[in-house]
């Protein structure tokens, strides 16, 4: 008989301790030089635990059984035509977005963490860094490769990691993980595996993939759920490394509190995206983006900072604020989209009467009072034919990057919400206090920030035109505008043997 | 506060007006019409009149409104980075007190968007 | 707003391979609330969760190791403890 296999703490302290040691040739914190000069103090790597106990034979054997998993759908999917069984071809522009907006952060989320595995100085810590580097860089592995089937029938997934560094809305997401990459690695860990992917992530990946499901695709469908798999190592790493760094010391507290503060309102501002793609962009949502706010942030998050008040922590400053944007959020998101449509590059829409009713009813205090209204003001001009897109280029926020569209929410909702600052002679503007309190913390950041509307008049953009400057983006003419007219929509009509002068799911009736 | 970093950092500031060829920031916000979006970014050169920012720069862009064509210009309320002011038409944008990345909004009484709504 | 307390959840894909697991929480938890969404399979429960391994080997009729549970895993909340037999969630 075989000898007994040790258990699966026995075999995780076997892997994580003991492997390290003191060098005497270097000093450590030469050897470690990043781990200290953030001020949070550790004295005992030691107790850093990960609660899933992984080890690499598990983890490599697990990972390879996801990925045949992954691949058998894939290759499934392209075999059977799966394209043709979406629920609208409108619905690839979530997927465009996602691909662009989202695969690369993935990517620079493994840049992070392939650091953290190798300079954070306790061998438990690098250990679960290590393996998150490799989970991430699947995840844009995987998300690149299963995407890369729609490229072959649709426009606007050419080039997603070339786009990630120019576009105007992807500065959004690229400043987010470029804000975590160059702090030190605990405000990297806390702000990716904490604020990000504990507190928030479950909104950007749940009802999304669901909603994945629920438009037929099964193809992003399951990448999406495969990748939340690895997420939920991910999200305990997260929380275990926050409970970690307050239990070392009591002078961590005000450095961790100030963290999560800053990363909730940078990682909420950025999934400002996500509600548009979850409230508008699916073509049937499961849920709406108040209903996921409510269950994965307010019950979710409430339970985890309730844990968490025995060391002292307290819910992110303006979660109150965020809550009440619920309501609005993804409505002012989308109205952007629609009316810059002729520089997005996935096609805008207006929504389908049937899409306002569901909007009225899952947002009965705003939707019909604040929004619907603009949409059938545009249906009209589009059946009448004098829609036109605005030909000015909006006010960016100085931190988040998005345009200065959010609103007074709390007393007037149609009021644009301005705040500003004054650093070494030069104003600054926010959409909100939270980013104006990241600003005022860490000035010197900021005031770097590649803000792409003012680079398009700096000239750095390749000419101060509309079309000079999608040409340096590489959209194509075909990428971008409506969705009703487009290519994308000519060939799902063709597919769907419907005529193409009629007016598709998408088309609001004016 | 400063910036908490390893290895010092530099001192870069993107938007300073130098970068700008000649021309300062401008933002403009037409309040109580939000089919703008956001308040609206321009390049201008500081010497231009405030005429001229209304004739060639604000019309272009605003007239997509029809509220725009009924505007009592002389009736309109401005502001400039918070302060109200009443703005020389003659006079350039500098003497105006416009400066780099200065937010103009402006109020026209009477016009409240689309239907009333502020849109 | 929710004045939903502490809920520990645990959200598997909505497959066979997770069919057993989400009897078994059924079986191993008092009132444990199953939502079925599209594609997943959400399960909640004020306080804590638990998967137990004997509970899953019961229904399978084979020996299974509660770390395949992260085949089919999507999201967790609460606090995790896990050894060979058991997987569990709380909040303190």
């Amino acid at each position: 008989m075989a000898a007994k296999r040790l258990n699966l703490r026995k075999r995780y302290e076997l892997l994580t301790r003991g492997m390290g040691w003191e060098t005497t040739y270097q000093k450590m914190d030469d050897v470690f030089p990043y781990d200290t000069f953030e001020g949070i103090k550790i004295t005992d790597w030691d107790k850093w635990e990960d609660p899933f106990r992984l080890t690499m034979d598990s983890y490599w054997k697990f990972q390879a059984e996801k990925e045949k998993k992954l691949y058998a759908i894939i290759d499934s999917f392209a075999q059977n035509n799966g394209q043709t069984n979406l629920s609208d071809a409108s619905y690839l522009s979530a997927i465009k977005l996602f691909l662009t907006g989202v695969t690369p952060l993935e990517y620079g989320a493994h840049q992070g963490f392939a650091h953290l595995g190798r300079h954070f100085r306790g061998e438990g810590a690098r250990v679960a860094c290590q393996m998150q580097a490799i989970d991430e860089l699947r995840h844009a592995q995987t998300q690149i490769h299963t995407i890369s089937h729609y490229n072959k029938h649709f426009n606007g997934l050419h080039d997603p990691f070339y786009q990630f560094d120019r576009v105007w809305y992807l500065s959004v997401p690229k400043s987010f993980i470029e804000d975590a990459q160059s702090a030190g690695p605990f405000e990297f860990i806390t702000s990716i595996s904490f604020a990000f992917e504990y507190v928030l992530t479950n909104l950007l990946f749940v009802p999304f993939m669901s909603g994945a499901a629920y438009n037929g695709d099964m193809a992003t469908t399951t990448f999406g759920f495969s990748a939340q798999s690895d997420e939920s190592r991910h999200m305990t790493l997260g929380l275990e490394i926050i409970k970690f760094m307050l239990e070392q010391h009591e002078d961590n507290l005000p450095i961790i509190q100030g963290w999560i503060d800053k990363h909730f309102w940078r990682a909420y501002r950025l999934l400002a995206l996500v509600s548009a793609m979850q409230d508008y962009m699916l073509t049937n949502s499961p849920m709406s983006w108040k209903e996921a706010w409510e269950v994965y942030f307010v019950e979710n998050g409430g339970a985890l900072f309730e844990d968490l008040g025995r060391y002292g922590l307290k819910m992110p400053k303006y979660h109150e604020l965020a809550t009440a944007e619920s309501e609005h959020l993804s409505h002012q998101v989308w109205s952007v989209f629609c009316l810059l449509g002729n520089a997005t590059g996935f096609h805008a829409f207006l929504p389908t009467e049937e899409k306002m009713d569901w909007l009225s009813e899952k947002y009965p205090d705003t939707f019909d009072k604040y929004y619907r209204p603009r949409f059938e003001y545009w249906a009209k001009q589009k059946a009448e034919g004098t829609f036109e897109y605005i030909k000015g280029l909006p006010q960016l926020c100085q931190v988040c990057q998005i345009p200065m569209i959010f609103t007074e929410v709390e007393s007037d909702p149609m009021q644009l919400s301005f705040r500003d600052t004054k650093h070494n002679g030069d104003r600054y503007h926010f959409c909100s206090d939270g980013c104006k309190d990241i600003f005022e913390n860490e000035p010197e950041k900021y005031t770097q920030a590649w803000l792409p509307v003012h680079q398009i008049f700096q000239g750095n953009c390749g000419g101060p035109t509309l079309e000079e400057v999608l040409e340096w983006y590489k959209f194509a003419p075909e990428d971008v505008s409506d969705y009703i007219g487009s290519q994308d929509h000519q060939r799902w009509q063709e597919w769907k043997g419907k005529d193409k002068d009629t007016p598709a799911k998408t088309e609001a009736n004016g | 506060m400063t910036i908490n970093a390893r290895d010092g950092y530099v001192d870069i500031v993107k938007d300073k007006v130098e970068n700008f060829h000649g021309n300062q920031l401008v933002y403009v916000c037409w309040d109580d019409h939000l089919i703008f979006s956001a308040a609206q970014a321009f390049p201008l050169p500081p010497e231009m009149p405030f005429g001229a920012l209304i004739s060639e720069v604000m019309t272009p862009v605003f007239n997509l409104h029809p509220d725009f064509a009924k505007i009592d210009w002389p009736a309109v309320e401005w502001t400039v980075d918070g302060e109200k002011f009443s703005p020389d038409m003659e006079a350039s944008l500098k003497d105006n007190g416009v400066d780099h990345k200065s937010l103009i909004r402006f109020k026209t009484p009477g016009l409240m968007g689309i239907n009333g709504t502020r849109y | 707003m929710s004045n939903k307390k502490n809920t520990a959840f645990i959200i598997v894909q909505d497959n066979e391979d997770a069919r057993p697991i989400i009897e078994a929480i059924e079986q191993d938890n008092d009132g444990v609330i199953v939502q079925y969404q599209p594609g997943m399979v959400r399960m909640e429960r004020a306080g804590s969760l638990i998967v137990k391994r004997e509970t899953v080997e019961e229904l399978i009729g084979r020996e299974w190791d509660i770390q395949e549970m992260h085949l089919v895993l999507i999201s967790i909340a609460g606090n995790v403890d896990e050894d060979d037999d058991k997987f569990e969630l709380s909040w303190n």
